[in-house]
C-alpha cells in the first residue's frame, strides 16, 4: 500500500524489462576499439533533449571537455540531472543547453559561494525544477538501475519537503512494518565520466573516490569516458583489481589530456580557483556570460585550444604543484574573507 | 574579552561537541574545521568521514570541496558515496553536521528555497548530502548564525528532518529509531532539545552572552535553559591551530 507519493515528475524511469531489452540490443559485449574525438561523441550520442548526468563531483574530476562541446554544438532543453551538479551545469544553463533539472545539490559552488547565473535562471522561471532528492537518493536512483531493479528502499528523506517534491514514494515495509521510501531507478540518456586513464576499449581505472560513477556507469544508456591518458588492454589485465568501469558499459573514449580543467583532477592538478573565480563573476550577467562564452567555447575551436588561451603548459604546471601541496592555492574570491 | 571572532567561536563550540573515537559526518566550510580542529586537539582518534567517498583522513589543510583530494589524504579509504551513506543507514556514523538558510524550533532545516517552490524569491542549493546527515546519522549537530529570518517559526521548506512536528513525530514517519538533532551551535548559544517535546532549548550562553538576546533572536520561543552553563571561549592553542587548519583564510580570517 502507498502511503505517500511524491509530486516531483519521474524522469529517467524505465519499466527493467524494457531496459533490458535495450541493453541487449544496444551494448555489445564485444572488444572495439572505441575511441573517437569529442566533437565526434558528442554528436552522435548527445541528443536535443536528452537527459544529462556528468560523472564526478561538483568541481571533481568532471568532464569539462564534453560541457563546452555540447555549448559549442548548442545542444538544448537537456535535462540535466543534479547530482551534486555545480560548476557543469552552472555553464551548461549559461550556455543555453539545460532547461530543466532534478535537484540534489545545484546552484552553489560549495565554499566559494552560491551561483549566479543558475539561481538567475531558476528564480526568472528560465529553468524549471522537476523534482527535488537528496545526494543519497540521487545515487541510490543509479544503483537501482545499476542493478536492473525498479527501485531502491531508504530511510532516508522520510517526512520532509524534500520527499514531497520528488519522485519517490513511501510505503509500509512489509518486513518492519516500518514507513520505507522507494526511490525510482534512474537511466540517463547519456553520460560523460572523466576517468585518469582507460584502454581504447573504455575499460577504466579512477584515482581517488568514485563518488557515483560505479553506479552511474552502470546506470547510463549511453556513456562517454573522457580521459587524461590511454593504456594498453595489457596493463589494464596486469592488474584488473583496479578496473572500475568495464568495456561493456562504454560507448565512446575520448583521450584529452587536462579535460577537466578548471575543475580538479584528483592526484593529478588542482582547481584553477582563477578562472573558476572569472566565471562566478562572469555569471552575474547575461552580457558577462555571453563573453566567458565566446572568449573561452565559441572562439576556439578545441580544448586544446582552450587550455592555451587559459595559460598552457605553464598555468596547468603551477596547478600540478597546488594539488601536490608545494605551492600554496590562491582564489580570487577568498577575498571577500571566505563565503 | 578574549580576542575572537564569532566564527572563531563557532568553530571551537562545534570542536568541543565531538568526542574522540568516534565518526563524523562532515560538510563543506565550519563543520570540516570544526572536525580538523577536534581531530588535531582532544579528539586525535576522530574518524572523519566525507560524502564523496573520502574516509577516515588526515586531512592537511581545509579542503574546497567535499569531493577533492585533500579529502583522502592519508585516508583510510577513497571510497564511494553509496559507501559512506550506506554506512550512515547501517549506523557507523556517530555524528552528522549540518547548516542551513533557516531552522525551525524542532531543528527542521530549510536549503532549498526562500518562498514558493514553484515561483522561488531565492533559489537554494537543495538537500545535497544534507537530507541523508539528517535522517540517517546517529546524531546531528547543526552550526547557524542565528537571528529572526533564519530562527523560524515556519520554514519555506523543510528540506532536512529534524524533530518533524515533535514529540514522536520522528520515528514514526520511519526515520531511524533514536536519531535527530543532538546541538544546535549559533553565534550566541548552544541549544539542545526538551526530551519529551523535542523543542529547541538553550544549553549554554557563550561568554559575555545574555540570555534575552538568545531568545530576543528568534521568531520562535526558545525553552531556557534548565541550569546556567557558560560555553567555554576559544584558547590561544585553539586560535592557532585554526589559522593552521585554514592557512588561505578560506573561512577563518587571517590574524
Amino acid at each position: 500500500m502507498v502511503i505517500q507519493e511524491g509530486t516531483g515528475e519521474l524522469v529517467g524511469w524505465y519499466d527493467p524489462d524494457e531496459n533490458r531489452r535495450w541493453v541487449e540490443a544496444n551494448k555489445p559485449r564485444d572488444m572495439t576499439d572505441k575511441t573517437m574525438a569529442i566533437d565526434e561523441a558528442v554528436d552522435k550520442f548527445v541528443k536535443d533533449g536528452d537527459f544529462l548526468a556528468m560523472g564526478g563531483f561538483g568541481h571533481v574530476r568532471v568532464s569539462m571537455v564534453a560541457i563546452y562541446e555540447m555549448i559549442r554544438q548548442r545542444r538544448k532543453n537537456l535535462i540535466m540531472a543534479g547530482k551534486t551538479a555545480v560548476h557543469d551545469v552552472d555553464l551548461l544553463i549559461g550556455g543555453g543547453c539545460v532547461d530543466r533539472i532534478e535537484v540534489a545539490y545545484a546552484f552553489a559552488h560549495e565554499l566559494r559561494g552560491l551561483s549566479a547565473c543558475g539561481r538567475r535562471s531558476v528564480e526568472s522561471g528560465k529553468v524549471k525544477v522537476l523534482g527535488e532528492i537528496s545526494n543519497a537518493g540521487y545515487q541510490w536512483r543509479f544503483l537501482a538501475a545499476a542493478m536492473g531493479l525498479p527501485f531502491m528502499p531508504s530511510r532516508s528523506m522520510l517526512g520532509t519537503d524534500t520527499l514531497d517534491k520528488s519522485s519517490a514514494k513511501v510505503i509500509e515495509d512489509p518486513f518492519s512494518g516500518k514507513p520505507i521510501c522507494l526511490i525510482p531507478a534512474c537511466y540517463p540518456d547519456v553520460s560523460f565520466i572523466h576517468v585518469p586513464r582507460c584502454d581504447i576499449y573504455g575499460n577504466c581505472q579512477i584515482d581517488g573516490t568514485m563518488v557515483e560513477d560505479f553506479e552511474l556507469a552502470r546506470a547510463a544508456r549511453r556513456l562517454i569516458i573522457t580521459t587524461e591518458e590511454i593504456i594498453s588492454n595489457d596493463e589494464i589485465r596486469a592488474k584488473p583489481w583496479l578496473t572500475k568501469i568495464p568495456f561493456y558499459n562504454v560507448d565512446a573514449v575520448v583521450l584529452q589530456k587536462y579535460g577537466s580543467h578548471p575543475c580538479q583532477m584528483p592526484m593529478q592538478y588542482f582547481f584553477d580557483e582563477d578562472h573558476i573565480g572569472e566565471w562566478l563573476v562572469s555569471g552575474k550577467t547575461d552580457e558577462g556570460v555571453e563573453r566567458y562564452m565566446e572568449k573561452y567555447v565559441h572562439s576556439v575551436e578545441s580544448f586544446d585550444e582552450y587550455i592555451k588561451v587559459i595559460g598552457g603548459e605553464a598555468r596547468m604546471k603551477e596547478l600540478v604543484e597546488v594539488e601536490n601541496l608545494s605551492r600554496p592555492m590562491t582564489a580570487p574570491w577568498m577575498k571577500k574573507g571566505g563565503k | 574579552m578574549a580576542d575572537y571572532t564569532s566564527t572563531e567561536l563557532l568553530a571551537c563550540a562545534a570542536s568541543h561537541v565531538l568526542e574522540d573515537k568516534k565518526s563524523i559526518f562532515v560538510g563543506t566550510g565550519l563543520p570540516m574545521i570544526a572536525a580538523m580542529l577536534a581531530q588535531r586537539t582532544h579528539a586525535p582518534g576522530l574518524l572523519i568521514v566525507f560524502e564523496a567517498g573520502g574516509i577516515g583522513p588526515q586531512v592537511p589543510v581545509l579542503p574546497i570541496s567535499v569531493g577533492d583530494s585533500r579529502t583522502v589524504h592519508r585516508a583510510i579509504v577513497a571510497s564511494s558515496m553509496n559507501e559512506c551513506m550506506s554506512a550512515s543507514q547501517a549506523g557507523y556514523i556517530d555524528f552528522g553536521f549540518l547548516g542551513g538558510a533557516q531552522i525551525d524550533m524542532y531543528g527542521n532545516l530549510n536549503t532549498t528555497v526562500i518562498g514558493e517552490h514553484s515561483n522561488p524569491k531565492i533559489r537554494l542549493p537543495g538537500s545535497g548530502g544534507a537530507n541523508d546527515v539528517g535522517s540517517l546519522a546517529q546524531r546531528t549537530i547543526i552550526i547557524m548564525k542565528q537571528d529572526r529570518q533564519k530562527f523560524v517559526k515556519k520554514l519555506d521548506f523543510l528540506t532536512t528532518p529534524g524533530y518533524l512536528q515533535g514529540g514522536e513525530s520522528r520515528d514514526k514517519a520511519g526515520l531511524p529509531s533514536g536519531t535527530g538533532p543532538h546541538r544546535v551551535i549559533s553565534q550566541y548559544a548552544i541549544f539542545d532539545f526538551e526530551p519529551i517535546s523535542k523543542r529547541m532549548r538553550v544549553y549554554s550562553l557563550h561568554p559575555g552572552v545574555e540570555l534575552a538576546t538568545v531568545l530576543d533572536n528568534s521568531d520562535f520561543e526558545i525553552l531556557p535553559p534548565t541550569e546556567i552553563r557558560i560555553t567555554p571561549a576559544p584558547t590561544q592553542e585553539e586560535l592557532a591551530m585554526l589559522q593552521k587548519i585554514d592557512p588561505v583564510g578560506m573561512v577563518i580570517a587571517k590574524r
